[in-house]
């Protein structure tokens, strides 16, 4: 089957029901895109499909042929993305790291839909888990990229 | 599509400790993306003679850490681990501070195993134990200057000038009298034929001239980790590598009886063949989601353990409920690991007597990152493993025992870590490498093993659980002059050993011991009880249950005595300035003490509890606010004021601060693991619930920076969390806390 993952063609050997986190992951080697718990319990592997955000590892792979996905490894190629990615870095968000591959995602997906978010909007959308307990980094990064689009 | 992983070989020769030859000083190395680079390492030879004559300066071997490209960038192989608590950016700070060389500068990496790299004061190398920056801090910071010190030489030469004339600048060298300078990049070649200097010869900086210790230096990886640029074991690809997945024996101990089909497995798609493993089956796969779905298909007829098992065995009847009521049946012996004055005396002679008992619960580690190990041995006979780790030499050990090859025969990397929380020790059992090790070589092919979450959290070690029975007496105006606290449990270290040891396990027993109140009459023991669950370290280890207990029964002697809490606290700590100016900064932060109930500005009923702690070599102390929401708790603040003594990075501290909340409220509010029928009811984030960004408070930091002896900062600023919050809820419901987590209790 044929995938278009950001912004090329991408001719996968997988079965229907493989998980798009696995394809992503395995077959093209995009990495950054993380497995956590592959339940669609921690948010880890978020990628977007057509600009949402969709938790990959419980996505089979054929639902999503004839789309377009992005992973984090293009996010700065997207401009809403490239500032979600600065605002990360400004805030000091990371800590191990390993779960901000699918909180950039989930923000930025978030924002690609609604510029300036409000509070309520954030919390429903930033939903992801983190073991470090990043949150209020999140918190101060998302009100900065709700501010700065709403100026 | 990853760039394969290739280990410069001067390094590997270093981590084999043997005599070596960095063939003219050059040697390839790959950055954090794989790309390759001529680099110029520093001297080895000089070096080499020094350790052979004083093997006990530590961390003097330069061209073992740094290595200064021709763009100046500075690469340093750190002695510790990077798992989000911000070290290797520290030893940037340090490193650089007096190697004068901007930190942004840095890439740091973490350094292979190896004597060179044992740089703890306590003569350890390990990450963990909140230790990392404290037991090394001087050493590396002489270890900046001696490399700094070889430029100047290097610089001397080249620009034909006494030393002396020389000063450096951020990067540079600089002759001043003649405006001349030469960049550390330049420098690095020359600087290879300058001896180590004598470590007795080197001046530090004077602290008041730091430029970047003590200062918010932007963490180095905050960009990678903000890209999916950052790369942790589970990321990892090598050249032929095929991919593993296991299935774990319901219980430990068990162990493999037949497969009833192994045959379909075998066909099954994209399976290149089924493994018998100890304890485990296994499929090896070109795709890991083929070896995952196979493996999982498998039959397996488990054995019961046999009665020599070499790892704890699981009972099929174990509870952990069931568990709790047997340690709280335990009359003892108990071991005393502190007595002061006369307990048995000051509590017949109390006016008031009080007693309580108190339990925590079982804790997964829970990282984000499941575990995972690449394996792969070389033509050569040779073996290179990648493993998330905290204890690089121990973890060769293990696999030199385990492989029979000699530790100058194993490579050992250590990638990132997506998060660690004490996961990452050398636990029998609770490793995937040794499978990894056992499936390359029957494969004849790299192997990458990848555990579900679902197989770790069968083989996660949990964090120990006690059942602590205080007594305590009052006197006639209400203060504390006796506490018994005798706790049945297993510390961590007593069930790695398989035993209790000589001494008192201090990871049992920190924040029952080691109290600061002055509370004349004291007795603090243990009941060691043997379990049949596999203990582990957990962040902030015993303190993240003792200190619990211990505070929030202070907080039922405040109100039997009708004293304040935070008042009685600063009462029995009269004598102690150093946390008598740590609680009162609390106070302050919080915008002055006021315990509630009360109403707060939404028309929520909410009220405020105090907790201290003073884990791993720093103090704390903690507010929370809370009210009940939906029949939960909610937290709506926790002020923190932390003294680490001194400090490194502020930011840093700050955003452990954060961290250590959040896993001290996870603790607190919804995390347990529970077994029933020798069977962890969760085996994933779907019923182990952990803090969600919903639950999360609002944390205020404040750094007390007392000048004292500086302690660790990852693990101090969790276990005051837990009683903060318990404290609170008591005084807002009026139902004593006794035991984590309060999911467990119903409030209206």
């Amino acid at each position: 089957m044929e995938l278009r993952i950001n912004q090329k063609a991408y001719q996968v050997d997988a079965e229907a029901d493989t998980p798009l986190l696995w394809v992503i992951r395995d077959n093209l080697g995009l990495t950054g895109t993380k497995y956590g718990c592959g339940l669609a319990q921690c948010g880890a592997c978020s990628v977007l499909v057509d600009g949402n955000v969709v938790r990959s590892c419980v996505t089979p792979v054929a639902g999503v042929v004839g789309r377009e996905i992005t992973t984090i490894e293009a996010i700065e190629e997207d401009e809403v993305g490239k500032r979600v990615v600065a605002t990360w870095v400004e805030r000091q968000v990371a800590q191990c790291g390993y779960c901000q591959s699918g909180q950039v995602m989930a923000a930025t997906a978030l924002l690609k839909h609604t510029p300036a978010p409000t509070a309520e909007q954030i919390n429903a959308a930033m939903i992801n888990l983190c073991r470090c307990g990043t949150y209020n980094a999140i918190q101060s990064a998302m009100q900065d990229l709700a501010k700065q689009e709403s100026v | 599509m990853n760039t394969p992983i290739k280990l410069p070989q001067g390094l590997l020769d270093l981590a084999s400790g043997e005599p070596i030859n960095l063939s003219r000083r050059r040697f390839l190395t790959s950055t954090a993306v794989g790309a390759l680079v001529i680099g110029f390492g520093l001297p080895l030879g000089s070096a080499r003679v020094q350790a052979a004559t004083s093997a006990a300066e530590r961390g003097t071997q330069v061209p073992a850490f740094l290595e200064i490209r021709p763009d100046g960038s500075v690469r340093l192989l750190s002695p510790f681990m990077e798992g989000g608590q911000g070290t290797h950016t520290a030893m940037a700070q340090i490193v650089g501070e007096e190697l004068d060389a901007d930190p942004a500068t840095f890439i740091v990496e973490s350094a292979p195993p190896g004597e060179a790299y044992v740089v703890m004061e306590n003569g350890l190398r390990i990450t963990g134990g909140s230790m990392s920056v404290r037991m090394s801090y001087p050493t590396m910071r002489r270890l900046g200057a001696l490399a700094r010190a070889m430029l100047l030489q290097a610089a001397a030469e080249q620009m034909g000038v006494p030393v002396a004339q020389l000063t450096t600048q951020p990067g540079r060298v600089v002759h001043t009298a003649s405006g001349r300078s030469l960049g550390y990049g330049e420098l690095a070649g020359r600087a290879l034929d300058m001896p180590v200097p004598d470590p007795a010869s080197i001046t530090l900086r004077d602290p008041s001239q730091f430029r970047w210790i003590g200062k918010p230096v932007k963490r180095l990886d905050a960009y990678d980790k903000s890209t999916g640029k950052a790369q942790y074991c589970i990321d990892l690809k090598v050249d032929g590598m095929l991919h593993a997945a296991v299935q774990h024996a319901p219980r430990l101990g068990m162990s493999v009886g037949s497969l009833r089909n192994q045959a379909e497995v075998q066909a099954m798609q994209g399976v290149h063949s089924v493994h018998v493993l100890p304890g485990a089956v296994a499929v090896v796969a070109e795709r890991w989601w083929h070896a995952k779905r196979a493996v999982e298909a498998i039959q397996v007829d488990w054995q019961e353990a046999p009665a020599d098992s070499t790892v704890r065995v699981m009972p099929a009847d174990f509870s952990s409920d069931k568990h709790r009521d047997f340690l709280a049946a335990q009359q003892g012996p108990a071991r005393d690991d502190e007595n002061e004055g006369d307990v048995a005396g000051a509590l017949a002679g109390a006016k008031t007597q009080v007693q309580a008992t108190y339990h925590n619960q079982y804790l997964n580690h829970a990282q984000l990152e499941p575990p995972s190990a690449l394996a792969r041995y070389n033509p050569d006979g040779t073996l290179e493993v990648w493993l998330p780790n905290q204890a690089p030499d121990m973890f060769r050990d293990d696999i030199a025992k385990r492989t029979g090859l000699a530790a100058d025969k194993i490579t050992l990397h250590s990638p990132l870590l997506g998060g660690f929380f004490g996961r990452h020790f050398l636990y029998e059992s609770a490793n995937p490498y040794p499978q990894a090790i056992e499936l390359a070589k029957a494969v004849g092919r790299p192997i990458k093993l990848i555990w579900t979450r679902e197989e770790e959290f069968l083989r996660d070690v949990l964090r120990p659980v006690a059942v602590v029975k205080f007594r305590a007496g009052l006197d006639a105006n209400g203060l504390p002059v006796a506490i018994e606290a005798v706790s049945a449990t297993e510390g961590p270290t007593e069930a790695l050993a398989g035993k209790q040891g000589e001494k008192i396990d201090p990871t049992a027993m920190e924040g029952l011991s080691g109290k600061a109140y002055a509370i004349p009459n004291k007795r603090i023991a243990q009941i060691y009880v043997k379990g049949p669950v596999m203990l582990g370290y957990w962040r902030s280890v015993g303190n993240s249950l003792n200190d619990f207990f211990y505070e929030a029964f202070l907080d039922e002697l405040a109100d039997k005595g009708g004293q304040d809490p935070f008042d009685l606290r600063l009462h029995l700590l009269r004598d102690n300035p150093r946390l008598t100016t740590l609680l009162q900064a609390v106070g302050e932060l919080s915008g002055g003490w006021k315990r509630g109930p009360f109403t707060a500005e939404d028309g929520s009923r909410r009220a405020r509890g105090v907790a201290m702690a003073s884990p791993f070599g720093s103090h704390a102390a903690v507010i929370a606010e809370v009210s009940i929401e939906n029949g939960q708790v909610k937290v709506h603040d926790i002020w923190q004021a932390i003294d680490p003594g001194s400090i490194v990075n502020p930011a840093i501290i700050e955003a452990q601060v954060h961290g250590a909340v959040a896993l001290g409220l996870s603790q607190t509010l919804v995390e347990e693991a529970v077994y029933v029928d020798g069977k962890p009811r969760a085996r994933n984030y779907d019923l182990y619930p952990v803090l969600p960004p919903a639950r999360m408070a609002r944390v205020h930091v404040r750094i007390v920076e007392s000048g004292e002896k500086m302690g660790g900062i990852g693990e101090p600023p969790l276990p005051a969390v837990a009683p903060a919050v318990a404290n609170a809820v008591a005084q807002l419901t009026g139902q004593r806390i006794r035991s984590l987590p309060l999911s467990r209790y119903t409030f209206s």
